[in-house]
């Protein structure tokens, strides 16, 4: 077996590993092999010996429901970068960079100044509309009949980031104290207050997405071809491409909701696994989307134990991985902008 | 077959094609000539559907080409780009089986086809390589080699458009691609369209030459026909020195 054949068995080693590990990390003390012990209870139902029923409690409704969210957005931020960057033929495409992100969180502000008396799904609701009307401007702006330019691409990233941090800040003006710190923690990302309901919403949306960008594969590695070529080999590029889009802005904007606005992760992780293995969509989907679960779930482990007691919020500690290696990026790739 | 009747194209409203008729038969190469702007490339584009056409229609097997489902056509239809900007580092293998996109095959027929196409192409050497490595011409038969991938399953004699397929290509590799477009149309029944600039290898590799003039056809036939002194004076606005190659009747032009 080659190096490439060990990835799979070993993400999905990582990510058991990772799980129990994020499920005994908080200020409560509870050893990996209890947490073991109180997952199977609460799959089963049963109740086993050696867990406390304050530890199954706080399992159950505290660090489950928060290592599940943080693996299910890790896996759909990291699926949606890697199809962005298919579609848009670049590999900076990414949510964060290029605006998304913060035209979903715009529209989660909206819901939660305006209607405080809106119900969570309401919020994610808006933030997926409002960050699909971001994808699908900031695509008209960066595409020519020529393709799309990273240039523009990157340029309408910030105008549309730039225009949806006022909207924010006018928001953040009119709220109220309850409003104004759940808009604090939105901007920075957070998985520390997941809630069942949101842990399932992500779920079935990764479940959805996955489900459809593997069916996209082969179809996506024609597109890198360019537009005509895909065209060519049978592939109906407009439907292909405003279906993604329409899929892209759904699993952001479900996980803006849930966690606010979590960068980098849909950058970083589908480069890394292009380096182990290769451009090919076919490989490269299911294996970001466990990567991301993995670095994500990761990142939020050190978010609960860097400053411990206290916490930092999660986005922070993925742009503090993530930032650097993107202008890593760019310096490998300078000859292409200038 | 394909049949152009009565095509028509406007870009811009400025007319590019007009009143275009002209049969491209299997088993036949025909090459599109005609200085910059005549509007080969426009045909090229309007016979694989990438531009809008303006008035007639172009049949495929009796059929508007229209009409065909995608897949179908595809698997019949092929097109060489003139450039193909791939910049991710897929290796060279990946980017061939990509022209596996609209058949039905198993991994394993799949992985056989994309062998035969490589070694057709004399690229079994570079399969593991990685494309935005190679040479252009390396490239551009990578790229051959995946349009000929596509058309493995072709149920009906398989139409292979080529937009300038020698011009990123050294002299002998400029023949060889040639001489496979040549043996693909005589041998295993392909209409094979070609646009070049290079008039003798047209004369040379083409059974059939199409000058095209502001939009219309001029002259069709054996080079001998279409490229008459008289019409490259027309055409060309230049003289030609006209020698005869010492192998065939075939006109040499300088």
């Amino acid at each position: 077996m080659n190096s490439q054949a060990w990835l799979l068995p070993g993400l999905i080693a990582l990510l058991v590993i990772t799980s129990i590990l994020s499920i005994s990390t908080g200020p409560l003390n509870i050893s990996p092999s209890t947490s073991f012990s109180a997952v199977i209870a609460w799959a089963t139902h049963y109740e086993l010996a050696g867990v406390a029923p304050h530890e199954q409690l706080v399992i159950n409704n505290v660090r489950l429901p928060r290592t599940l969210l943080a693996m299910a957005v890790g896996a759909i931020l990291a699926q949606c970068g890697a199809v962005m960057q298919g579609l848009f033929r670049n590999p900076l495409a990414d949510p964060g960079i290029i605006g998304v992100s913060s035209g979903a969180a715009l529209g989660a502000a909206i819901c939660i100044v305006m209607f405080p008396a809106a119900a969570q799904y309401w919020i994610a609701c808006s933030a997926f509309i409002a960050g699909l009307i971001t994808t699908l401007l900031v695509y008209r702006l960066a595409t020519s009949p020529t393709g799309t330019s990273v240039m523009l691409l990157l340029l309408s990233g910030v105008a549309v980031a730039a225009l949806a941090g006022a909207g924010i800040g006018v928001l953040t003006y009119m709220a109220n104290d309850m409003a104004l710190r759940d808009l604090t923690l939105w901007q920075m990302g957070s998985i520390a207050g997941a809630q069942w309901q949101y842990v399932i919403l992500a779920l079935v949306a990764l479940v959805l997405l996955s489900w459809h960008f593997n069916a996209s594969a082969g179809a996506l590695n024609a597109l890198l071809l360019g537009e005509s070529e895909a065209r060519h080999l049978g592939i109906d590029v407009d439907k292909l491409k405003y279906r993604l889009i329409l899929l892209c802005a759904l699993g952001v904007g479900i996980s803006v909701a849930a966690t606010g606005i979590i960068g980098f992760i849909g950058l970083v992780i589908p480069h890394l696994v292009r380096i182990l293995i290769g451009p090919d969509h076919k490989q490269l989907l299911p294996l970001s989307a466990l990567l991301g679960a993995v670095i994500l779930a990761l990142a939020d482990i050190g978010a609960r134990s860097l400053v411990a007691p206290s916490e930092l919020p999660v986005g922070l500690v993925t742009a503090l991985l993530g930032a650097p290696f993107f202008i890593f990026l760019l310096l490998k790739q300078r000859s292409r902008f200038l | 077959m394909i049949e152009i009747n009565h095509l028509s194209v406007r870009i811009d409203n400025k007319p590019v094609l007009t009143d275009i008729n002209l049969t491209i038969a299997a088993g036949k190469v025909t090459a599109l000539l005609g200085p910059n702007g005549a509007g080969k490339s426009t045909l090229l584009k309007s016979l694989c559907q990438e531009t809008d056409i303006d008035a007639g229609n172009i049949l495929l097997d009796n059929r508007p080409i229209h009409e065909w489902d995608r897949r179908e056509l595809a698997k019949t239809l092929a097109v060489l780009p003139q450039h193909a900007s791939l910049t991710f580092p897929f290796k060279v293998n990946e980017v061939v089986a990509m022209g596996l996109y609209p058949l039905s095959v198993s991994r394993s027929q799949g992985a056989q086809i994309v062998d035969q196409q490589l070694h057709r192409l004399d690229l079994l050497s570079l399969k593991y390589r990685s494309y935005p490595t190679l040479s252009g011409g390396e490239k551009q038969r990578v790229q051959l080699a995946r349009v000929l991938t596509q058309l493995q399953q072709a149920t009906r004699p398989p139409v292979l458009l080529l937009d300038e397929p020698t011009s990123a290509l050294d002299l002998a590799q400029q023949h060889r691609v040639l001489a496979l477009a040549k043996t693909l149309a005589h041998e295993h029944e392909y209409a094979v369209v070609l646009v070049l600039h290079d008039l003798n290898q047209a004369s040379r590799y083409a059974d059939n030459l199409v000058v095209l003039e502001r939009g219309q056809i001029v002259s069709q036939g054996d080079p001998i026909v279409a490229l008459s002194p008289e019409t490259i004076r027309q055409v060309w606005k230049y003289d030609p020195l006209v020698v005869k190659a010492p192998d065939t009747d075939i006109p040499l032009l300088f």
